[in-house]
């Protein structure tokens, strides 16, 4: 195994932020998590495809790096992409990738392991395995490459990157990490003899993907079928999932970063899943059921991570942290313990659009009140029935008001445009939600200010959505205009998402096999950190699809019928096809859906079929709603199993929603 | 100062080895979270947003190393400062460690205006990287500093600036034999640099660019020195308050 510092030292004084390629994170000394060879161990290398700053926080790879780290059979280390001036400079001293804790070459691992949360890296995975010096392109690989394996969210369509990657996982990595590592630490102890054998034993571990033994036949350009070629790989991919989060209080040793990164604070997940319903979020609709950690839990991770690292941040992480059923006792907690002690702030992420939530946010932030974000994501009550983001104008309102009464001078609002059967009125909707906010503000503060800020809307897999077809660039860039110019003279600012970038971020959503083409020749093109505006450019996108011989429009904004076999239709994330479908009739005809933790269960398939059950801490619906007042949460029923922590209670029941924010190869 | 219960302490620390690539900045955020995890009794300031009492000294480049960096700080109780180095030092990043701690008396000037000297010790290449002769390099030195002005390209504020360095400059010597410090060097020739950081310092390697076809493959702060009356004290022995006997504390 070579140390390879003394050449990448040389090359340090000349790059930006050379810091990025140090490690020496807190948590990472011998003693703790140092990574420790030996011959029979499993040598995972943990790559997160984007720069140090974006990818060392990422919770899931840091859970991951812990449980490997661990194991007596396995030994992670870690890897993020190097940036451009970093990059040349390797590549004309012939220095490869490297891991940041030893300084290792990737390929003294046995395995590559990419976490997925956003399509735009995918050329930069193969970028990397490139720089690994690895062949790009799985049938090119021998034995004594490493297995390039990938996990996150976005292999819930794993296609795009089927010809590239040897093994997809699909859902949460805590358990079936250690299955991997068997697998692995066998083949390495055997000799790292035969590629294709260790591909057929890791599809037999459940949740497990191998591309390379399905066949994928077409019916023109539309997917036929994709078929198992062995009797013993199975037709149909679940997804995994951890039903309690209690056994899993991971990361118990968080990694502090000496150099800043972003969400550099301690980072505490409280919960997985969501049962909100949002149509469009498929972090929502992959991850479900919920699974709340024990209050307690929380108390003890929250102050033996602040002890430990010296962070003066926590985050209280989910999908919609006021939402944890355990929130008000959990916050009063943290603010009695913190009292005297020079102050730790408290974040919530995905803050709910209700005033109860501003409550809370008050709670925390006694003081350094700046800004507060709100994610209304549609501008009028109809679409968002539409999207099932149940938010009536005057929670918004009564939320904004409480914010700017209580001392917040900016109110951050976040909309999607490009929404099914969004009409111009909706994205004017938008300008007069925004004026009639800043108007508010001004009752309290002249400073008070509104930045609106407005993404261009992607369909993703397994989503009610999945059928939609995207809007085009011009549509997007039209709407965008038509709302800056609706704003123009008021106090609300607009910020908006490059257009091109959504398209090109559609085309990997919901792309089939060919177009692992159309990222090989982007990533040959030069085109690298496709999310950093500075790398993109959507011209080498499209040139790629017209060499590829493939119609952008017809990947991108080409509504699907329920006949058309979905690329990513042997992936299950347990939600029935049926429900899905139902789900987006409904949508077009404007029916919110309630959120089924305090509802009867509309068997979406992930309890029922799974045998799982949401796991929360208390039976109690949660003030204003559980997205907001717009919400039918009157009903009751038992339909579905939920279980809540501490003593059971017969209580209003749901089926599941989830999302998960990390334990995914992530 | 709160309820008058007011005690100033200055560290010394290092940055030695790989860490020598972050930033000062980072530095004082890995000293700021040492200091919470050791629950070091800071005095806070008064007002609405309060801070921590903690001031850092002369600012170290990005990719330099310190036998000698400092730190002042205002704690709100008296604590064991023998013991805190260790304490400390076990809580920062490899390279970073404490290794002196003084009280000081009240009021004493900030380090950034008390130190007016420092001293370096650099590893020396032609710009290309290209190794240099030791000798070339002794003439080269000794004919630049018999000159009036030397004039360096600095980079400040985003634009080239031109400034006379010759002022700066106390001693250059071109080491004989191996450098006596532990670390493995790179195998350049070695030179200690002495210079003054009143009203203003210098890099070593803009004054080495301002001599001649040289660069510093490494450099490594040796000392800091706070000159008053003709006499020179490194800081930790500069401005301290006595030590008094527990029962004399009342």
């Amino acid at each position: 195994m070579s140390d390879l510092w003394p050449r990448i030292e040389p090359l340090l004084a000349r790059v930006e932020k050379p810091a990025r390629y140090i490690g020496m994170e807190m948590g990472t000394e011998p003693g703790n998590l140092a990574p420790r060879h030996g011959s029979g161990r499993a040598a995972f290398l943990l790559i997160y495809p984007d720069t140090y700053e974006i990818g060392l926080p990422n919770q899931g790879l840091q859970i991951l790096y812990e449980l490997l780290n661990e194991r007596e059979d396995s030994v992670a280390e870690r890897a993020y992409a190097p940036w451009t001036d970093m990059e040349s400079s390797m590549r004309a001293a012939k220095v490869p990738l490297f891991s940041v804790d030893t300084h290792r070459a990737a390929t003294d691992f046995d395995v590559l392991a990419f976490n997925l949360s956003a399509e735009l890296v995918y050329t930069n995975l193969l970028n990397l395995v490139d720089l690994a010096g690895c062949p790009v392109r799985n049938e090119d690989r021998a034995p004594r490459h490493p297995i390039v394996i990938a996990g996150g969210h976005c292999t819930y369509n794993p296609e795009p990157l089927a010809d590239y990657v040897d093994a997809f996982v699909i859902g949460d990595g805590e358990e079936v990490i250690s299955e991997l590592a068997e697998v692995i630490g066998a083949w390495k102890r055997g000799g790292r003899a035969s590629r294709e054998a260790v591909l057929r034993d890791l599809a037999t571990i459940p949740g497990v993907y191998v591309p390379s033994l399905y066949d994928v036949e077409y019916d023109g350009p539309v997917v036929r079928s994709v078929t198992p070629r062995f009797a013993d790989v199975p037709a149909v991919v679940d997804k995994r999932t951890v039903a309690d989060l209690a056994e899993w209080p991971y990361p118990k040793k968080q990694l502090v970063p000496l150099v800043e990164v972003v969400h550099d604070r301690l980072n505490v997940e409280i919960f997985r899943g969501c049962t909100r319903g949002c149509r469009f979020c498929q972090a929502g609709m992959i991850t479900r059921p919920v699974r709340e950690r024990p209050e307690d839990q929380v108390r003890t991770m929250v102050k033996e991570g602040l002890r430990r690292t010296g962070y003066d941040e926590v985050a209280l992480t989910s999908l919609s942290s006021a939402d944890f059923s355990g929130i008000e006792g959990v916050v009063a907690d943290l603010v009695t313990d913190q009292e005297g002690t020079g102050g730790v702030s408290v974040s919530l992420p995905s803050l709910r659009v209700d005033a109860f939530t501003v409550g809370i946010a008050s709670e925390l932030q006694k003081v350094r009140r700046s800004g507060l974000t709100f994610a209304p994501e549609a501008g009028t009550w109809r679409l968002r029935q539409v999207i099932n983001k149940l938010i009536i104008e005057d929670d918004l309102y009564s939320a904004v008001d409480a914010a700017y009464s209580q001392g917040w001078r900016r109110v951050k609002l976040y909309f999607l445009t490009g929404l099914p059967t969004e009409m111009d009125e909706d994205t004017l909707g938008i300008a007069q939600l925004a004026t009639n906010v800043t108007d508010i503000g001004r009752k309290y503060t002249k400073q008070a200010s509104c930045t609106v800020s407005v993404g261009g809307f992607v369909p993703k897999p397994h989503t009610p959505f999945q059928w939609f077809g995207q809007n085009g660039v011009d549509e997007l860039q039209r709407k965008i205009t038509l709302l800056r110019n609706a704003v123009r003279g008021t106090r609300a600012q607009v910020k908006w998402h490059d257009p091109k970038a959504t398209f090109a971020e559609g085309i990997a959503s919901r792309g089939d096999r060919r177009i692992g083409r159309v990222i090989e020749r982007v990533w040959r093109a030069g085109g690298t950190f496709q999310e950093w505006s500075e790398g993109f450019s959507l011209d080498r996108w499209m040139d790629a699809m017209h060499a590829e011989g493939l119609d952008p429009d017809w990947f991108v904004t080409r509504h699907r019928t329920r006949d058309e076999l979905l690329p990513w239709a042997h992936i299950a994330a347990g939600l029935h096809a049926d429900f899905l479908w139902d789900d987006w009739q409904a949508a077009l005809q404007a029916h919110g859906l309630p959120d089924c933790r305090w509802t009867p269960c509309y068997d979406c398939g992930v309890c029922t079929d799974y045998a799982l059950e949401h796991v929360v801490a208390s039976p109690t619906t949660p003030a204003g709603g559980s997205q907001g007042t717009g919400q039918d949460l009157s009903g009751s029923g038992v339909d579905v199993p939920v279980r809540f922590l501490g003593t059971k209670v017969a209580a209003p029941a749901g089926a599941g929603v989830g999302p998960p924010t990390g334990g995914v190869i992530s | 100062m709160r309820g008058g219960a007011a005690n100033p302490v200055r560290l010394r620390y290092t940055k030695l080895g790989k860490v020598r690539w972050i930033s000062h900045r980072d530095v004082a955020r890995a000293l700021e979270r040492a200091f919470r995890v050791v629950q070091l009794p800071l005095a806070f300031s008064e007002g609405f947003s309060p801070r921590p009492k903690v001031s850092f000294g002369l600012a170290l480049s990005t990719g330099h190393e310190s036998d000698a960096e400092y730190v002042d700080l205002v704690l709100a109780e008296d604590i064991d400062l023998d013991a805190l180095p260790a304490r400390l030092s076990a809580a920062l990043p490899e390279g970073v460690d404490v290794v002196g701690a003084a009280a000081l008396a009240e009021r004493v000037p900030a380090l950034q205006e008390a130190v007016t000297c420092v001293e370096w010790r650099v590893d020396v290449a032609h710009t290309d990287l290209t190794e240099v002769d030791p000798a070339r390099l002794r003439a080269e030195i000794d004919a630049a500093l018999a000159l009036p002005a030397l004039a360096a390209t600095r980079r400040r504020k985003g634009r080239d600036v031109v400034e006379d360095v010759r002022p700066v400059i106390r001693r250059i010597t071109v080491c004989d034999g191996l450098p006596t410090n532990e670390l493995p060097r790179s195998g350049f020739p070695v030179v200690e640099m002495e210079m003054s950081t009143q009203p203003r310092g210098a890099k070593p390697g803009d004054v080495l660019a301002a001599i001649g076809d040289f660069t510093d493959v490494r450099a490594r702060r040796t000392y800091q020195w706070i000159e008053r009356d003709g006499a020179r004290q490194e800081p930790l022995d500069a401005d301290t308050r006595p030590r008094v006997p527990e029962a004399c504390v009342s």
